[in-house]
Order: structure tokens, then C-alpha cells, then sequence
């Protein structure tokens, strides 16, 4: 193996355990409030209101919203895990020990998106764990499921880079998860089928990307979705691609970063 | 060798500042320089640029002959940067931070453990070596960016101003570390405010105004350059009210204090004989200003009033 990519290995490898570092060291940020949180859907949307609602899809209101809540507590933290760490060491200007080392910028954006993809995985499984304790899950399709949590997480991750790559104070990484990432993830399916929506709204629905990964994590669970799986990945991966190719974009112009 | 070659380096920010206006320098591998200037000379954008900070507007930059621009990762594996404003993650830990900075330059933990444990031996701060870097004192935190810059073990070291606000007695323990690290090869650029400093550890000059090299030249040559020093002379008595001195320019601060201005190269010899005449004992004496601050204070002058 040529030193090149032995100095570029260790170099991603100090990068990732640093990211996972950060989030295990400030653990009653980033992991407690998703379980706490996610406890309290299940109680309340799942058990109190779940129950007079009955069946939705075939399956109890609580295994229904499930996969979605899990999805979508996914989607939070692996976004705001890069937003808040990348935004910080803009901040704190320690992005510099960084940007003076002989370190890529695919290895920067690698770094970072493995980081807060661990903890979107991380956080997952910990909402997974809690709603074990008020439903069964039988999942269907192990590869589409992990496959899915996987990719939705990288795709997440990299919204929160860019978002941080823009961002000029902490104000400017809520606003993005607050008035546009909560209201698509409410409105991707995660407590109910599109198919209880008028025409129109569903019509909506289907250009929402989180209503795509939502009901391609419910599949992989359930074996139940509004829309066929291999455009599911389709679009998540056309995502990937396109914002992978603008983050990488944004660090070679130095955009946030570089006078 | 060249450690570092600068060629017409131009930056303009986007508000349109032009910062630096085509400048050109050598520093030769060993050397210990020092880069002076006025604030906002363009002193740390020239380090920016040399250290991939800044981005230039046109120019050439060599690091022992690799161009920044042909091949920007072995360009930066020669440098070690302590930048003038603290940059670390201050939730971190001491040791944490330097073996991740040598992991950022390929360098695995297993032989960046014991290269930190050595540099904060050797700074003062293995004690501390598992205190987040908040915790730490300013001159603890000066300490730590100078082991961070130099955990990969550079061939060229930049300061820019690591004394800033660093009390007396650390930083002469600096300037001891510094000489070492430059003795055993490392090549030095120092930029800092206290000219006192320059003087006592480079070799060679650059003195930047207003994005332009004024002077660039060994240190001897330009203190060399003094036409005159000044002297400020404490006598044991009050002096008397007739008191003169025949062909020494000179003026009376206080009753037993006297300034004395001399050319450069002049006897001091010739200046007691006159004062013992009239009877008059020195009890001390000492140089008014530092000899390379009047002669920065003079470049800076002549350059403003050229521009």
C-alpha cells in the first residue's frame, strides 16, 4: 500500500474517532433526548392515541409509526451532529488544524459525514431498543432496512455540512432543522399513510425525499409502502451524489472557511 | 536550500483591501527570521497564504521547492503554524489535541503518544495532559499551539506573535526553546510585536507596510544602520544650575537625570571625561528605545511618507 493513502487512512480515522468522540463526551445532548423523546411518541401517538385510532395499513398504529420514528430520529441527529460540530469548529476557528494539515477536502467532508452518520446510526438504535418495549418488530427485509438507515443518515450528514459550510452563527443551524427539516419530516409519513390524503396532498407528498426514505424504512420493516422501493433508492442515492458533489464543491472555493 | 520562496504574492479581499501588493521573499533553510510590520501590514495574511489559510489572489509560493499550488499536501507536511489567536476545540484534552493533529498528518497514534508526551515534557505541560484546553492558563494555551505545531516534527516552524501577552519569565523560557529547535534545523518565522524579541533571536529581517516589503536584510546590517543612539544617563546629585555640556547634543529630564543623544560610533569615553570635569558621577545608565525599534519606527515613517 503506498504511504499516500496509509497517511490519508489515518488521517479519516483521527477525524472519525474525534467526531465520535465529541458526541459520546456530551452524551446527555446527543443521545438522551432522542431516547427521551422518542419514548414519549410511542406513549402518546403510539399507546394513548394509537389506540382508538385501530389499524393503519394492516398492521397496529404503533408498529406502523415505528420504522418512522426511528427514520426520522435518524434523519435529526446525523444532520444536526455535522451541523453543530462543523459550525463549532468554524467558530472556534479549530477547523484550521484542519485545513493547515495535509488533508484532502473528500477526507474533511468523509470525516465529518462518518461522524454524524454514527451517531444518526447510534441514535437509531438506541429509539429501536425503546420501542421494543411497546411493539414487536419483525423486520422483512434486513438489507433494505439497513441499507436504508444507512443511506438516509450519510444524506442528512451532508445536509448538515452545507448547512454549516453557510452558517454564520448558531442561529443559522436551527433554522434550517426547525422551519424546514421537522415540517418535511412530519409531512414524509411517519404517523400516517399518504393514502388517508386528498389527491392533491399525496401528489405533494411524493416530492418530499423523507416520505420516500420513511416508507422504504417501513418496508424493509413491515414489508408495507406507499411507493415502489427502487425509487426509494433511486432518489436517495441521486441525493447523495448531488450534495456530496456541491459540499466538496463548497470546500475547494474555501466557501465559510478560507479568506 | 530555499525553505521558503514567495514570488509577486498578491491578496485582495472581497471588500477590495489589498493586503498584499506582489511581494517577494527568500528565507533560507536553517534561518531564524523574523517578519515585522505595523497592524495590518499583511504579516498574518502572508502567513495565511504560505499556510493554505488564506487563499492568494496571484502569485508563487515554494516550501523547500514543492509549490503550494503543484502539490498543496507535501507543501503543508513541511509546515508547523502557531497562529496568533487561540484555534483548538477547548473541550478537548491536552494530549487529545496533539496526537489528533499528528494523526491529521498521517502519523498513527502509536508513534504520536509518545512524540506529544515528549513535547509536553519538554513545554511544561505534561501535568496537564489530561485538562480540557479551556481549563488552561494563556501562557499554558501559547505552550500547547507551539507543541501542537510541532507534533509532526516540521522543517519550517511560523510563529506569529507566540509571545502575545505571555509575562516576562515564560517568555524567555520561549525564546530558549526556540533557539534549541532552530539549532537542531528547524527553519523559523517569527512574526511579534516586541522588537526586543527579533532582535535577540533572528538572523535575518523582512519589515512589511501596507502590503510591501520595505526591508528585507540581515539583522547586523540593519542595526548597522543606526546613525544615532540615546542614552539616559542617572547622576548621583542634583545638577547645578549653570551646568552645560560643550558638543554633546543632550537635554535635562529631571534634576539628576539627563538624555543624551550620540552618533553611532562615537566614544562614550568623551562623554564621562566632560560630566567628571564638572564633577558630576553617573550612577547608571541605559539605551532609551530599543535599537531596532527606532530604526522600524524609521522605516515604517519613510514608507508612509512615500506612499
Amino acid at each position: 500500500m503506498n504511504t499516500k493513502f496509509l497517511r490519508h487512512k489515518v488521517a479519516f480515522n483521527t477525524l472519525f474517532a474525534r467526531e465520535i468522540r465529541r458526541f459520546l463526551r456530551i452524551w446527555p445532548q446527543t443521545l438522551l433526548p432522542p431516547a427521551i423523546t422518542m419514548t414519549l411518541y410511542f406513549i402518546i401517538f403510539g399507546n394513548l392515541i394509537g389506540s382508538r385510532i385501530g389499524q393503519m395499513g394492516g398492521f397496529s398504529y404503533m408498529q406502523y409509526i415505528a420504522p418512522g420514528i426511528i427514520m426520522m430520529s435518524v434523519i435529526n441527529n446525523a444532520y444536526s451532529n455535522v451541523a453543530s460540530s462543523f459550525f463549532s469548529a468554524k467558530f472556534q476557528n479549530h477547523i484550521e488544524e484542519l485545513l493547515v494539515a495535509p488533508v484532502p477536502n473528500y477526507l474533511i467532508l468523509a470525516g465529518y459525514v462518518a461522524g454524524g452518520t454514527t451517531r444518526g446510526l447510534f441514535v437509531g438504535l438506541i429509539v429501536t431498543l425503546v420501542s421494543l418495549f411497546f411493539t414487536q418488530l419483525n423486520i422483512q427485509h434486513i438489507f433494505i432496512t439497513i441499507s436504508m438507515v444507512f443511506l438516509s443518515a450519510i444524506l442528512f450528514a451532508l445536509g448538515g455540512f452545507i448547512n454549516a459550510i453557510y452558517a454564520t452563527s448558531f442561529d443559522e443551524i436551527s433554522i434550517i432543522p426547525t422551519f424546514i427539516l421537522t415540517p418535511m419530516t412530519y409531512l414524509g409519513g411517519v404517523f400516517y399513510s399518504i393514502s388517508l390524503l386528498p389527491e392533491f396532498w399525496q401528489n405533494v407528498s411524493l416530492l418530499n425525499p423523507i416520505f420516500y426514505m420513511v416508507n422504504a424504512f417501513r418496508f424493509g420493516m413491515l414489508g408495507a409502502s406507499d411507493i415502489a422501493i427502487e425509487i426509494a433508492f433511486a432518489i436517495i442515492l441521486v441525493c447523495i451524489i448531488s450534495l456530496s458533489s456541491f459540499a466538496l464543491y463548497l470546500l475547494n472555493k474555501g466557501t465559510g472557511i478560507r479568506n | 536550500m530555499i525553505a521558503l520562496s514567495i514570488q509577486h504574492l498578491t491578496k485582495v479581499y472581497s471588500n477590495g483591501f489589498e493586503a498584499l501588493k506582489g511581494i517577494n521573499l527568500d528565507v533560507e533553510q536553517g534561518d531564524f527570521f523574523a517578519l515585522l510590520g505595523p497592524n495590518g501590514a499583511g504579516k498574518s495574511t502572508t502567513i495565511g497564504v504560505i499556510s493554505s489559510l488564506v487563499t492568494k489572489s496571484s502569485g508563487r509560493v515554494q516550501v523547500f521547492d514543492v509549490d503550494t499550488d503543484a502539490d498543496a499536501e507535501a507543501a503543508k507536511a513541511y509546515i508547523g503554524l502557531v497562529p496568533q489567536e487561540f484555534n483548538f476545540n477547548g473541550f478537548e484534552q491536552v494530549k487529545h489535541i496533539l496526537v489528533s493533529q499528528a494523526g491529521y498528518y498521517g502519523i498513527p497514534a502509536s508513534q504520536a503518544e509518545p512524540r506529544a508526551d515528549e513535547l509536553l515534557k519538554q513545554l511544561g505541560l505534561w501535568d496537564k495532559r489530561h485538562t480540557t484546553a479551556r481549563a488552561l492558563s494563556g501562557g499554558m494555551k501559547r505552550r500547547l499551539m507551539i507543541a501542537r505545531a510541532l507534533v509532526h516534527k516540521p522543517q519550517l516552524l511560523i510563529l506569529d506573535e507566540p509571545t502575545a501577552g505571555v509575562d516576562i519569565e515564560l517568555r524567555r523560557s520561549m525564546w530558549l526553546f526556540l533557539q534549541a529547535i532552530n539549532a537542531q534545523g528547524t527553519t523559523i518565522i517569527l512574526t511579534t510585536h516586541y522588537l526586543e524579541e527579533a532582535e535577540n533571536l533572528c538572523r535575518n529581517i523582512a519589515i512589511i507596510d501596507k502590503g510591501t516589503i520595505i526591508e528585507n536584510t540581515d539583522m547586523k546590517s540593519l542595526l548597522n544602520r543606526l546613525a544615532k543612539e540615546t542614552f539616559i544617563l542617572y547622576l548621583t546629585s542634583p545638577l547645578m544650575a549653570d551646568f552645560s555640556l560643550a558638543e554633546v547634543d543632550y537635554h535635562q529630564l529631571d534634576d539628576t537625570t539627563l538624555e543624551v543623544e550620540l552618533k553611532r560610533g562615537d566614544s562614550l569615553n568623551h562623554l564621562f571625561a566632560a560630566l567628571s570635569q564638572q564633577g558630576i558621577e553617573v550612577s547608571s545608565m541605559k539605551n532609551k528605545a530599543n535599537r531596532l525599534e527606532e530604526l522600524f519606527l524609521d522605516l515604517v515613517d519613510k514608507s508612509e511618507a512615500t506612499l
